[in-house]
C-alpha cells in the first residue's frame, strides 16, 4: 500500500520583484521523514520556507505543490496551518499586548475547528500546556507574558518548538531553528523536535550547518545551490558538507554544467 | 446589551416622553435660531424663568463669539440657520418585522452579539409585550428611590427639581465655556440629570441605553450628575449599535460635580454614523465633558471608547480643586475610512496632593486621521501634583495618520509630572505570524487592536468591555489588506 506523500514540489520556479530565486525545485516528503535542506546563504532556503508556508510578496512562475494531495500554492496562509503546515521561524515575532496563552489557544482552537474536533476550553487548554511545555522546559511564567516579548533568542527559538507541539503539524518546516542557540538551548530544541516526530508527521529542516543534524538525525539531505537543488543524499552528504564546505560542491557543479 | 444587566433605562423619562407626545401638537418650527425660537423652546418644556433667563444669556453671549477653528479637523461650514432647534419627540416609525429593516444594519447588530428582542426595540419594529420596558423601568425605579437617587431626564429635573438645577448647572461648564458649549447652554433639547445624596453607593450601573428607543433626544444634550459626600456612581453613556440621526451636529454638555469622598465613574462607547466609506454623511460630535472634583479625596474617571462619527471633537476633563483629589481619563479612539478624531483631556491640578492619570490609545486605519490633544495643567497653589499620561498610537496601514499635541504648564515647582508617548504600526510580519498559526487577517488585527487597548478596556464595566472589543472588531472590518 502506497501512502500519498506530505509533501510534493516539482519544478517549481518562484522569484520577487523579477529576480527569480527558486530555479526549478522538486521534492517529496513522505510520512515518517526527516529532511534537511542546506545550503549558502542566499541559495533560496529561507525563500522555498516562505512560499510554502504562503508569505504574500513572492510570485511562482512555473511548477507545482501539493500538500496532502491538495493544490498547496492556491491556499491562504492560514488554511495551510489549519491543514497542518507549520513554520518554525528563523526569527520569532513579537506581538505586544497579546497574550501568548491567549494567541496559542486561538491558533490551536482555529486548527481544532478546521479539523472538526471540539475546541478547548480556558482550562482543559492549560492543562494541555502543562504537560507540553515541560518538553521544552520552558518556564511558565513566559506564557503570562505577550508572544514573544522579552523573550531571550533562545527562549523564543524553544517556544516555536512549544507551538509546534502545541499544534500537532503534519509538516513542520524548520527555517535555520538552529541559528543564534547555545549548546543546551539547542539540545533541549532538538529532543524536542525528536520527541515530536511519528510515523505520520514529516519534517523539513532548513540549516547551513551540521551541528542540528547531529542530534535531528536526517533521512533525506538536499544541497540548494543558486536556486537548485544540486545534490540529494543521505546524512553523511551533510558530514561530508560539513567537512569540505560548500565550495566543493560548487566547484563540482561548475565543473559539470 | 442584554437585559440581563443589572442596569436601569431612563425609562422614567420614557413615561415623560409618551406624555410628552400626547400633550402638545406634534409640530417642528422652522430653522433657524433667534430669541423667539429659545423663548419656544423653554415654554415648550415648561421651564421656570431662571431657565430661560440662563438659555437666553447664553444666546446673546453666542452672538459675540467665534467659531474655533483650531482643531486638527477639518469639515464644511456649519450653517446655524438651517439646524431646527426645536421639534416636537415624533412617535418613531413602528415596522411589522425586522424583514424591513436595511439588512446591513442587521449585520451589524448580529455582529455586536445584540439579540434579537434588541435588534427590534432599536430599529423600531413593534415590541412584544413580554419586553415591555416599562414594568421593567417601575423595579428599577423603586429600588433607586429607596435609596434617594434621583435619575431622570433634565427636563424633568429642571421641573421637579429647579433649586438642584439651578445650584448646579454652569457650575463646571460656564455657559461662557466655548462656542459649542454656549450654543448648548441656549439650545438645549434634553439629557440625563442625577443626583446621589449622601453617603449613597448607587446599587446600580446607570445606562442611558434604553434612551436611544425614545424619541429624538436631539443633538444638543445636556446631563448633570451630582454626587454627594461619600457616595458613588458608574454611569453608562451610548451603545455600540450604530445610531444615525438626520441631525448631524451634536454639541452635548456633560457636567460632574463630586463632592468630599465622592467617586464619579462615567463610560461612553459611542458609535455615531461615521459617514459613507468617502465620510459623506457622518456626524459631528462636538462635546464639552467636565468633572469637578469639588470635595477633598474625590475622584472623576471618563472611560471611552470612541469609534463613530465623521469628527469627534472632546476632551473629557477633571478639574482637581479637592485636596488628594484624583482624576482618571482611560480613551480608545479610533478613525477609519475618513474619520477625524482631535480628542484628548485636560487635568486642571488645584487643590494639594491632586493626582491625574491619561490613558490614551489612538487607532487609525484608512484614512483616518487621529490627533491626541491633552493638557496637563499645574496651577501654583498646587503642591505636591501628579500627572502620569501615556499616549499610544497604532497605525494600519500607510494612508492614515496620528498626532500628538501634549500641553504642559507647570506653576508649582513640587509637580512630578510624566509623559510617554509610542507609535506603532501592526507589520506585516505580526499578521503573517498568526496566519501561519491559523488566525485569519481580520483575527489578527482584531487581537493586536484589543492588545494595544486593554489597559482602557480594563476600566470599563465589564459587559461594556465585551462590546467595546466586538465594536472595533467591527468597526475595523476590512482595514486591512
Amino acid at each position: 500500500m502506497t501512502t500519498q506523500p506530505i509533501l510534493e514540489i516539482k519544478d517549481l520556479v518562484a522569484g520577487v520583484e523579477g529576480r527569480e530565486i527558486l530555479k526549478g525545485i522538486s521534492l517529496t516528503v513522505n510520512p515518517g521523514e526527516v529532511h534537511a535542506v542546506m545550503g549558502p546563504n542566499g541559495s533560496g532556503k529561507s525563500t522555498l520556507a516562505a512560499i510554502l508556508a504562503g508569505r504574500e510578496g513572492y510570485d511562482i512562475r512555473s511548477g507545482t505543490a501539493t500538500f496532502h494531495g491538495k493544490d498547496l500554492l492556491d491556499l491562504d496562509p492560514e488554511v495551510r496551518a489549519r491543514e497542518g503546515l507549520f513554520l518554525a521561524f528563523q526569527y520569532p515575532i513579537e506581538i505586544p499586548g497579546v497574550n501568548s496563552t491567549y494567541f496559542l489557544r486561538a491558533a490551536v482552537n482555529e486548527v481544532r475547528k478546521h479539523k472538526g474536533l471540539p475546541e478547548f476550553d480556558a482550562v482543559d487548554f492549560l492543562a494541555v500546556v502543562k504537560e507540553k511545555i515541560k518538553l521544552l522546559e520552558l518556564d511558565e511564567a513566559l506564557l503570562k507574558r505577550p508572544v514573544n516579548a522579552g523573550f531571550s533568542g533562545g527562549e523564543k527559538k524553544r517556544n516555536e518548538i512549544f507551538q509546534m507541539a502545541m499544534l500537532e503539524p503534519s509538516l513542520a518546516i524548520l527555517d535555520e531553528t538552529d541559528s543564534g542557540l547555545d549548546i543546551d538551548a539547542l539540545r533541549i530544541v532538538a529532543e524536542g523536535i525528536n520527541r515530536l516526530k511519528s510515523p505520520t508527521n514529516a519534517q523539513l529542516v532548513i540549516t547551513h550547518y551540521q551541528r542540528l543534524l547531529n542530534y535531528v538525525v536526517p533521512d533525506f539531505v538536499h544541497v540548494l545551490m543558486g536556486g537548485r537543488i544540486v545534490r540529494s543524499g543521505g546524512r553523511e552528504l551533510a558530514l561530508e558538507l560539513e567537512e569540505k564546505g560548500y565550495d566543493w560542491l560548487a566547484k563540482l557543479e561548475a565543473v559539470a554544467a | 446589551m442584554s437585559t440581563s444587566l443589572d442596569t436601569i433605562e431612563s425609562a422614567v423619562k420614557q413615561e415623560y416622553k409618551y406624555g410628552f407626545v400626547s400633550d402638545l401638537d406634534a409640530d417642528s418650527i422652522a430653522p433657524g435660531l433667534n430669541e423667539d425660537v429659545i423663548r419656544l423652546i423653554s415654554a415648550k418644556k415648561n421651564e421656570p424663568s431662571f431657565m430661560l433667563e440662563w438659555r437666553l444669556r447664553s444666546y446673546r453671549h453666542w452672538l459675540t463669539m467665534t467659531e474655533p477653528r483650531w482643531p486638527k479637523v477639518s469639515y464644511p461650514p456649519i450653517d446655524y440657520q438651517s439646524i431646527i432647534y426645536y421639534s416636537a419627540p415624533k412617535p418613531k416609525k413602528v415596522l411589522n418585522s425586522l424583514d424591513e429593516v436595511d439588512p446591513e444594519l442587521l449585520r451589524t447588530f448580529d455582529k455586536l452579539g445584540i439579540s434579537l428582542g434588541e435588534q427590534k426595540r432599536l430599529t423600531g419594529v413593534a415590541v412584544d409585550a413580554v419586553m415591555d420596558s416599562v414594568s421593567v423601568a417601575t423595579t428599577f425605579k423603586k429600588d433607586l428611590a429607596k435609596h434617594g437617587v434621583i435619575f431622570c431626564s433634565f427636563t424633568e429635573a429642571v421641573r421637579d427639581h429647579p433649586e438642584l438645577i439651578e445650584k448646579y448647572l454652569g457650575s463646571v461648564v460656564p455657559y461662557t465655556d466655548n462656542f459649542f458649549a454656549t450654543l448648548n447652554s441656549a439650545v438645549f433639547s434634553d439629557g440625563s440629570f442625577c443626583y446621589i445624596p449622601k453617603g449613597v453607593r448607587c446599587p446600580m450601573e446607570l445606562s442611558t441605553y434604553f434612551r436611544i428607543n425614545a424619541a429624538n433626544t436631539g443633538q444638543f444634550e445636556r446631563t448633570l450628575i451630582v454626587a454627594e459626600p461619600g457616595s458613588y456612581v458608574s454611569y453608562l453613556e451610548g451603545c455600540t449599535a450604530p445610531m444615525r440621526d438626520e441631525n448631524q451636529l451634536h454639541a452635548a454638555v456633560v457636567e460632574l460635580v463630586a463632592m468630599e469622598d465622592a467617586q464619579i465613574k462615567y463610560s461612553t462607547v459611542q458609535n455615531w454614523y461615521p459617514g459613507d466609506k468617502d465620510g459623506r454623511g457622518g456626524i459631528f460630535n462636538f462635546v464639552t465633558k467636565r468633572g469637578k472634583c469639588a470635595g477633598a479625596r474625590s475622584k472623576i474617571s471618563w472611560t471611552q471608547v470612541e469609534t463613530g462619527s465623521a469628527i469627534t471633537w472632546k476632551y473629557p476633563s477633571v478639574l482637581l480643586q479637592g485636596d488628594d483629589s484624583q482624576g482618571e481619563f482611560y480613551s480608545v479612539a479610533l478613525t477609519n475610512n475618513c474619520q477625524q478624531a482631535d480628542t484628548g483631556t485636560k487635568m486642571v491640578h488645584i487643590g494639594r496632593n491632586t493626582r491625574s492619570t491619561i490613558v490614551s490609545k489612538g487607532i487609525s486605519a484608512g484614512r483616518g486621521q487621529n490627533s491626541y490633544r491633552g493638557q496637563v495643567k499645574i496651577l501654583k497653589g498646587a503642591v505636591g501634583a501628579r500627572n502620569f499620561s501615556q499616549c499610544d498610537s497604532l497605525l494600519i496601514g500607510d494612508q492614515c495618520g496620528a498626532h500628538t499635541f501634549p500641553y504642559i504648564e507647570a506653576k508649582n515647582t513640587t509637580a512630578q509630572i510624566e509623559h510617554e508617548a509610542t507609535t506603532s504600526k501592526i507589520g506585516e510580519d505580526q499578521i503573517f505570524y498568526c496566519n501561519q498559526r491559523g488566525i485569519s487577517k481580520q483575527d489578527a488585527v482584531n487581537m493586536i487592536v484589543n492588545g494595544f487597548c486593554k489597559e482602557v478596556f480594563r476600566e470599563l464595566p465589564m459587559e461594556f468591555a465585551v462590546e467595546a472589543q466586538k465594536l472595533l472588531g467591527v468597526s475595523l472590518e476590512g482595514s486591512v489588506g
